[in-house]
């Protein structure tokens, strides 16, 4: 702990700890002050100036957000200066600014006009500067668009994909009038190293980066008769659907959901946690194999460590950074793509359906996952296997447009078959989940015991640290096992593209050596995904995850090997893990892209 | 008449062989001396930065020396951009010697060992010769048993680097936005280390102050701006170039010793510096109590637009602004519209008033000098050649 210092804000006696900000001070007594480029999760800017105050005896107003206080300070807020420059402000950026409100994605979710509403900006004061510029609007990327026309230049995109993601998609070009968003060689996002995470998209506060939704397409396909219309959710969707109707962060509403895409039109609402269960009979299955083939014969051209492939901004960030490692890269495909082939395959054919008949949407809180249902490998059951990816918040507004007054609706059950899943799927949804689901999979399979950890719960893997190393020794195996008897596994999770990316330094260096790494391209995990409701930021992940655990710790079954639609459909259709069905259908390849 | 405080000076240019080629004998005295002594008498000689912004280079370097981190720099800016500034240029061809060694008593003063010229892109062309010199000054000053370096880092052309945090950003390889302050350069600079960062005639100053003493430096110019200045003098005159002056003379008789006859204003400081009208040339003094200027005087003779000398100076900000805040980036393209406007009648002469207050919100709201100083020539263009701007 620093230094207490004692200032004055607007009359009142403010004590803080050295280094903090004047705009954070003036919050602990309840003065808000408005921003603009300021956001908690990003390292200061200072460069939308709305933020500024009077401070006694300087020259000029001062950035409150980046200004940090000093003893004896003496700052008001609420000034006759300050109120103008403030007011100049927002009226210039709006002058700069295509305001065409109502026409907007954004609109009533605008940080920009909650501002201008709140200034009453009524009048054309100044010129506007709109006509003037060539803006462009990128919409070649299936998953994010980016409107220039739209955009206020705060950065915080750029700060998000160079400090969080450590990607630099999205960087700063031009000077002065011409300053603006770009790109390498102002490609289109589609074409450049982005990796369709949305993590900008969560954190610009107009519409100038926004998820292309698929709202219309759906509908469509639902008001087909000659459709059918199957859904899967996502294991984080049911944790933060309901912020953006009206409840608390982190409320679980799975029953409400699946009552409202009942009542929707969806023909079935199935759980995308049934493929999570699935993937880790997959993935845990390759990663036994991969250790026997490296422990016991002795193969060197075995990769490993093994790598998680669950989440599609990462796999596209592997296969532009670290190309050299995609053989690491488990050859599963996310639960997503997983449950969209058997959909057409599996699900087709049990309730008797021409695939072609069958329209596959699923609700992610992921805007890559779009991406990813696009890959042309994700065509294994003969269509596409995905036809739609909407984010958890396209969801909540067709539950409004649905009419649906999503509080008062009951609590319903997923549909079978593909509906029913375990403790272990829904923990997916956030960092260290996957590690976890497999770890309470493979251990018991390895020494037919339960992982020793108090209720299953393996609480090392779990935690918002950007990296995670655990290592877990293995005893008293089965007979089968005893080569890994003795044998110490090393794991480590990492959450954000910036953290994967240290992760893989390490292990590049050879100064890690991990057998299995569990890798989320958002911070927070799929909880934080750039398809989730806006705001976030670490107080929202930390209700949206203890909303995760709460889930698994209610579900009866909390083992993805003992989810018995997961033993029937081995049962009955895909035979075994990695078997030839298994790696016809639920298995993949990735592209080298670090030349393109 | 001509008042008496206007005197051509010759202590820059002059005097080089204290500094020159293989000798620096400025230098073996100096570090004799003990490093408080030396800011001391800094501090005590009232020397003012000469980029334009006129800190006391004394205390600057009293914060930086007070600094206890192993490692800390001397950067010396020469990204002179200033329109109508070309003084800088004079003093590396002519005098480089002199500049080193201001660079390496600050080196001394505040215990760094590297020194850094950031030197305008445009001005490569004298990259071959300073190198020579500054191999000779390695020599020279390694002998003498004292450990500190030079390197020069070219700019790329852009303007907004010459504020020195931009410049840090752009030396460190990042793109030329100024940072937040605090912290100031001095506690937290290049490579977030404590760096003294002075323009070019400053250092000059600093070794000559060492040479003939504060005394002699303190009988230079007025109790407010002590020492000489060196002026980049341009547009409508008969004498256009470089010439070094005492601090502290009236506007008037400036224009009567340079101007053509016919001087309607004179830019004092540059696009970012004040336009003096002829009714005001005699009340005005040329230093930090009256008008300070990095250098740059532009004289109009009455053939000028002013409304195109202010489009032009605009236009240049619009271009120059690093684009990052709010007031700088949108207002100085506002204020080019603007005036746009009112002259082609689209918005009535009322308008320019909106825009007045506008300049005054970017004074008080940008995140550095360059917004911050639009409202300087804005305002006093706007406001002494009204009828310019509306006719």
């Amino acid at each position: 702990m620093g230094n207490i210092i004692k200032l004055k804000i607007d009359g009142i006696v403010v004590s803080v700890v050295e280094g903090t900000s004047i705009l954070n001070a003036a919050k602990n007594v309840n003065i808000k002050i408005p921003t603009l480029c300021y956001h908690p999760d990003l390292c200061v800017a200072g460069n939308c100036r709305v933020c500024v105050v009077e401070q006694e005896g300087a020259r000029t107003l001062t950035a409150s957000c980046a200004t940090p206080v000093s003893e004896g300070m003496v700052i008001n807020t609420n000034t006759v200066k300050v109120r103008t420059a403030r007011k100049h402000i927002i009226e210039l950026l709006l002058s700069e600014h295509n305001s065409e409100c109502t026409k907007c994605y954004k609109n009533g979710n605008c940080e920009l006009q909650s501002l201008a509403a709140e200034y009453k900006i009524t009048n054309e004061n100044f010129i506007d500067l709109v006509p003037l510029h060539n803006y462009t609007i990128d919409n070649f990327s299936p998953s994010i668009i980016k409107n220039n026309s739209k955009c206020i230049r705060c950065q915080r995109c750029v700060r998000t994909c160079e400090q969080l993601q450590s990607v630099s998609a999205l960087v700063v070009a031009h000077k002065g009038e011409h300053m603006k968003i770009s790109t390498f060689l102002e490609k289109s996002l589609f074409d450049v190293v982005c990796t369709n995470c949305g993590q900008c998209i969560i954190r610009c506060p107009v519409g100038a980066l926004i998820e292309k939704n698929y709202i219309e397409e759906v509908w469509n396909a639902i008001y087909d008769p000659n459709k059918h219309v199957v859904v899967q959710t996502a294991p984080a969707v049911r944790v933060a659907l309901g912020e953006d109707l009206d409840m608390r962060h982190g409320e679980i509403v799975t029953g409400k959901m699946v009552s409202a895409l009942k009542k929707i039109g969806f023909d079935s609402v199935l759980d995308t946690d049934f493929a999570a269960d699935l993937t880790i009979m997959e993935e845990g299955t390759e990663l036994l194999t991969r250790l026997k083939k490296a422990l016991v014969e002795n193969d060197k051209t075995v990769a490993l460590p093994m790598i998680t492939s669950c989440s599609p901004g990462w796999i596209k960030f592997i296969e532009h950074e670290f190309p050299q490692f995609l053989s690491n890269v488990s050859t599963c495909k996310s639960p997503q793509q997983m449950f969209g082939v058997l959909t057409k395959t599996y699900y087709a054919k049990k309730r008797n359906l021409d695939p072609a008949q069958i329209v596959s949407v699923s609700i992610m809180p992921c805007t890559a996952k779009k991406f990813e249902a696009d890959r042309p490998e994700m065509r294994s059951s003969g269509y596409k296997d995905v036809d739609y990816v909407l984010t958890t918040r396209e969801l909540a507004v067709m539950i409004k447009q649905a009419g649906l007054d999503f509080r008062s609706l009951p609590e319903e059950k997923y549909d079978s078959f593909m509906g029913q899943s375990t403790g272990a799927a829904v923990i997916f949804g956030v960092s260290g989940g996957v590690m976890e689901a497999a770890l309470r999979t493979a251990y018991e399979f390895i020494t037919g015991r339960e992982v020793p950890f108090t209720n299953l719960e393996i609480k090392p893997v779990r935690g918002m640290e950007g990296v995670k190393e655990t290592s877990v020794k293995i005893e008293r195996t089965l007979p089968e096992w005893r080569f890994l008897e003795g044998v110490t596994l090393n794991t480590a999770i990492a959450h954000g593209l910036a953290n994967a990316k240290k992760v893989m330094q390490n292990v590049a260096s050879g100064k890690a050596n991990y057998h299995f790494i569990e890798i989320m391209a958002c911070p927070g995990g799929c909880i934080g995904g750039g398809g989730q409701p806006i705001p976030t930021n670490a107080e929202i992940l930390m209700k949206r995850s203890e909303a995760i655990y709460m889930e698994d710790t209610g579900m009866p079954i909390r083992k993805s090997h003992e989810n018995p639609e997961i033993v029937q459909i081995y049962n009955e259709f895909i035979e075994k893990p990695l078997g030839q069905k298994s790696h016809e259908l639920l298995h993949t390849n990735y592209i080298d892209r670090s030349e393109k | 008449m001509r008042s008496n405080n206007f005197k051509k000076t010759d202590v820059i240019f002059s005097d080089c062989q204290h500094t020159d080629g293989q000798k620096y004998p400025i230098l073996e005295s100096v570090l004799k001396k003990k490093p408080q002594d030396i800011i001391n008498e800094i501090i005590d000689s009232g020397l003012k930065g000469r980029g334009g912004a006129g800190f006391p280079t004394g205390l600057k370097w009293k914060f930086a020396a007070a600094q206890e981190q192993a490692e800390k720099y001397v950067i010396c800016n020469a990204d002179e951009g200033e329109p109508g500034t070309f003084k800088d240029r004079e003093i590396l061809l002519k005098v480089p010697g002199k500049v080193f060694a201001g660079m390496a008593i600050c080196g001394y003063c505040i215990n760094a060992k590297k020194g850094y010229i950031y030197l305008r892109g445009e001005y490569k062309f004298m990259v071959p010769e300073l190198t020579k010199f500054l191999n000779e000054f390695h020599t020279t000053i390694q002998k003498m048993g004292y450990d500190f370096s030079i390197q020069i880092l070219m700019g790329s052309g852009a303007y907004v680097c010459g504020e020195e945090t931009a410049l840090m950003e752009s030396m460190e390889g990042r793109r030329g936005e100024p940072r937040n302050k605090p912290p100031f350069p001095v506690i937290e600079g290049f490579n977030n280390k404590p760096t003294v960062i002075n323009n070019v005639e400053t250092f000059v100053n600093v070794a000559m102050i060492q040479r003939y003493g504060v005394a002699e430096f303190k009988k230079l110019g007025t109790h407010d701006s002590r020492g000489t200045k060196v002026f980049s003098i341009s547009g409508d005159t008969s004498k256009p170039g470089v010439y070094e002056l005492e601090l502290g003379m009236k506007l008037s008789d400036f224009v009567d010793e340079y101007g053509d006859g016919d001087t309607k204003a004179v830019q004092v400081g540059g696009a970012s510096g004040f336009c003096v009208p002829r009714k005001k040339f005699n009340e005005t003094i040329i230093g930090f109590e009256g008008v300070p200027t990095g250098g740059s005087m532009m004289l109009f003779n009455s053939s000028r637009s002013m409304y195109n000398v202010l489009s032009n100076f605009i236009h240049f900000f619009a271009e120059e602004s690093c684009g990052q805040c709010t007031p700088c980036r949108v207002g100085c393209q506002q204020l080019v519209q603007g005036i746009k406007a009112v002259k082609n009648g689209a918005k009535d002469e009322d308008y320019l008033k909106k825009l007045l207050k506008l300049t005054e919100s970017m004074k008080l709201t940008a995140k550095c000098g360059l917004g911050q100083s639009v409202a300087n020539s804005f305002s006093s263009i706007v406001t002494n050649f009204k009828e310019e701007m509306i006719y």
